[in-house]
């Protein structure tokens, strides 16, 4: 039978134990039906005591102005703009496991599609909030979308890469949003369809917009999700190209640079597997999940963390070599004094930035340090300690020594509410994730379910005599059998 | 919509489930749906579900979007208010293109998605008859129709030779798409192949 792929005796299996479809459904519903633990109330209360201070932060923000940041002459992008690049950033990954593995039709990403894709979902909107309230007087922040109005009539500027971020961005969330929406839906019916207690039938009966499981309905589904990914793709890698126009069409040296977007989007995706791993790891033990989210995943997802890592690197040191070659005075003093120079005053943070990101993840090309839990988790913090500076470094070095000595600004460090907003963030992060991973199913339930017989454990192995029959083969038969 | 008399088939197995369709089209019976907990590649084939129009739906929305962005912006920076900057023309297309593709691709994922949802009439507080609550859980659910040339219990006894583990007798009304497979109209390609 085709419908049951063959998969080479080679790859190690993506669901380990003995499973059958329902214990499946059992594990993976298990940590929604049964009581929070005490862990998951402490990270939750814990996560919105963050958020708490972020309001409290940005109401100062709203109050006084931006000035309650450090911003100023010539740092006028700190924190804020660096947390929103970062955010932005780490939303790629989900996107790129959700639908450029489905486009390739790698079947490890079933385990982590869900996750990881609830994570870009969240981090898009930690990042929007960063322009949003940056802009100082928000109550006037319509005033960026293009409508009819009375003030002359006063339009948007459309050939301004800032307003590009707008509709980049605004797309992306919503296409993500969609997207993770669609592929819940079936799940979310498994969820309804189990419920004993009567708010859960209301809830996922209300949620899952009355899935049924149909042939019909998941043939639409499945050309919808393939689709989605489809443009999704192409989506991300606007996304950070246009994150990048907003640096690389000023005129700024260490920002006017052509290599920014697939610099970015390599970046991005690096970080993202970071924060992958990051929140992976804790999911898989807090639920117990180990045998949908095998060391195998996190092997592959270091795997690529190596990748881009060192693509990232091959892009710093381009950027130096072109500063160089470029024989330009005001690159050069760019590039050779404000951050390659360790005693300058940001010379730190390029080091930081290089250490943690180029050096540091060359750690993966060993299989070893690839399946150690341990320093997995230590190195997907690391890299996005590192992924945040290289955008510091990117953003403050290149404009806190303006083209005239006179304006080399004075040292820039945040002020206290403009971390608070950062960490406000992490706030509005985790608890979104928190409640996420509560109430609803944390892996793609059909998805794990349809790469069982192929890749699961029990049944790799048994599936030699699998290939016989394509279904266009019964097809062709079912129309000449009248 | 009427209310209709179906059996329902329970399978373990998709393999089995999969020769079972194929029995069920070819001794004639009124294959109304089979619902499964996953995707199974090639069972609308067998079923004989056409393919769906869903990326014919999206295309026609994204062009929808580029053109939506085209229009719109060539007349704010073109016609409504064109600004001189620094002597370049109004009509600049190169720096639209980002919020053209943008627009294609929302305007492309959004449609599709209402179009999904319209065409499998799927929304919060629907409510429909669920033939089995384990098919979305491990159980591959086939639902046959009978018709008044039907013998039920031949249908059964068929059913259980063909592997179903659990048969039993539902009355539904029958759904949207359910009414307009009732006038003979679709969802199946070839409606002749139905014979008792």
């Amino acid at each position: 039978m085709a419908l049951l792929k063959y998969e080479s005796q080679v790859r190690p299996p993506l669901i380990e134990g003995d499973k059958s479809y329902h214990q499946i459904t059992e594990d993976i519903v298990r940590p929604i039906e049964a009581r929070p633990s005490k862990l998951w109330w402490f990270g939750f209360i814990f996560a919105v005591l963050l958020l708490i201070f972020g309001i409290f932060s940005v109401t100062r923000e709203v109050i006084y102005g931006i000035g309650q940041w450090n911003l100023h002459k010539t740092v006028g992008w700190g924190w804020d703009i660096t947390n929103f690049v970062w955010w932005v950033g780490i939303g790629h990954a989900g996107t790129l496991i959700s639908a450029i593995l489905l486009l390739f039709r790698q079947g490890w990403r079933t385990g982590v599609n869900r996750a990881a894709e609830a994570m870009t979902i969240f981090a898009v909107m930690c990042a929007g909030q960063f322009p949003i309230w940056h802009m100082g007087r928000v109550w006037m922040a319509f005033f960026v979308l293009p409508y009819p109005n009375t003030r002359g009539s006063l339009w948007p500027n459309f050939n301004s890469p800032l307003l590009w971020d707008v509709f980049a961005v605004g797309t992306y969330f919503t296409v993500s949003v969609l997207f993770w929406y669609c592929g819940l839906l079936p799940d979310l019916a498994t969820v309804r369809d189990r419920a004993k207690l009567k708010w859960r039938k209301f809830f996922y009966g209300l949620t899952s917009f009355g899935w049924s499981g149909s042939t019909k309905h998941w043939q639409r589904h499945e050309s919808l999700s393939l689709i989605l990914a489809g443009l999704a793709t192409p989506l991300v890698l606007s996304v950070h190209t246009i994150v990048s126009f907003d640096f690389a069409t000023s005129v700024i040296p260490g920002w006017h640079t052509t290599i920014f977007p697939p610099y970015f989007v390599a970046g991005a995706v690096f970080s993202g597997f970071a924060m992958v791993q990051t929140l992976l790891i804790i999911t898989r033990r807090v639920f117990r999940l180990q045998e949908y989210i095998t060391l195998e995943h996190i092997d592959v997802m270091n795997k690529i963390i190596v990748t881009t890592g060192s693509i990232v690197g091959i892009a710093y040191l381009t950027e130096l070599f072109v500063a160089w070659y470029s024989q330009n005075p005001y690159e050069q003093s760019q590039f050779m004094q404000s951050r390659a120079n360790l005693f300058t005053p940001y010379g730190w943070a390029y080091y930081i930035m290089m250490s943690c990101n180029v050096l540091s993840p060359q750690i993966f090309w060993s299989r070893k340090m690839r399946r150690n839990l341990t320093v997995t988790f230590f190195m997907s913090i690391i890299v996005n300690i590192g992924m945040w500076f290289e955008r510091f470094v990117i953003i403050v070095s290149s404009i806190y020594r303006d083209y005239l000595p006179s304006s080399w600004a004075t040292y820039y460090s945040p002020s206290i509410w403009e971390v608070g907003f950062y960490l406000g963030t992490f706030g509005l992060f985790f608890t979104c994730y928190f409640l996420f991973s509560k109430f609803f199913p944390v892996i793609a339930l059909a998805e794990i379910k349809h790469i069982l017989k192929k890749s699961g454990d029990n049944y790799k192995g048994k599936m030699g005599e699998a290939e016989r029959e394509t279904p266009e083969a019964f097809a062709h038969e079912m129309a000449h059998a009248h | 919509m009427a209310i209709k008399k179906f059996v329902v088939g329970s399978f373990e197995d998709e393999a089995v489930l999969f020769q079972a369709v194929k029995k069920v089209r070819l001794a004639g019976y009124k294959l109304h749906d089979v619902f499964t907990p996953m995707p199974i590649h090639g069972l609308d084939k067998a079923m004989g579900l056409r393919e769906t129009s869903i990326p014919t739906a999206g295309f026609i929305y994204g062009i929808t979007g580029t053109t939506t962005a085209l229009c719109g912006i060539s007349y704010v920076l073109a016609y409504d208010w064109p600004l001189n900057i620094g002597g370049k023309p109004h009509f600049a297309l190169p720096a639209w293109i980002p919020i053209m593709f943008e627009l294609t691709v929302l305007f492309s994922a959004v449609g599709m998605v209402l179009t999904f949802c319209y065409l499998c009439q799927m929304a919060p507080f629907v409510r429909k008859h669920h033939f089995s609550l384990r098919a979305t859980d491990d159980r591959f659910v086939m639902v046959v129709e009978c018709t008044e040339k039907t013998n039920e219990e031949q249908l059964k006894s068929f059913l259980q030779q063909a592997g179903a583990d659990e048969i039993n007798t539902q009355n539904a009304e029958t759904g949207w798409w359910l009414g307009s497979y009732s006038k003979n109209k679709k969802p199946f390609e070839n409606p002749n192949t139905i014979l008792a």
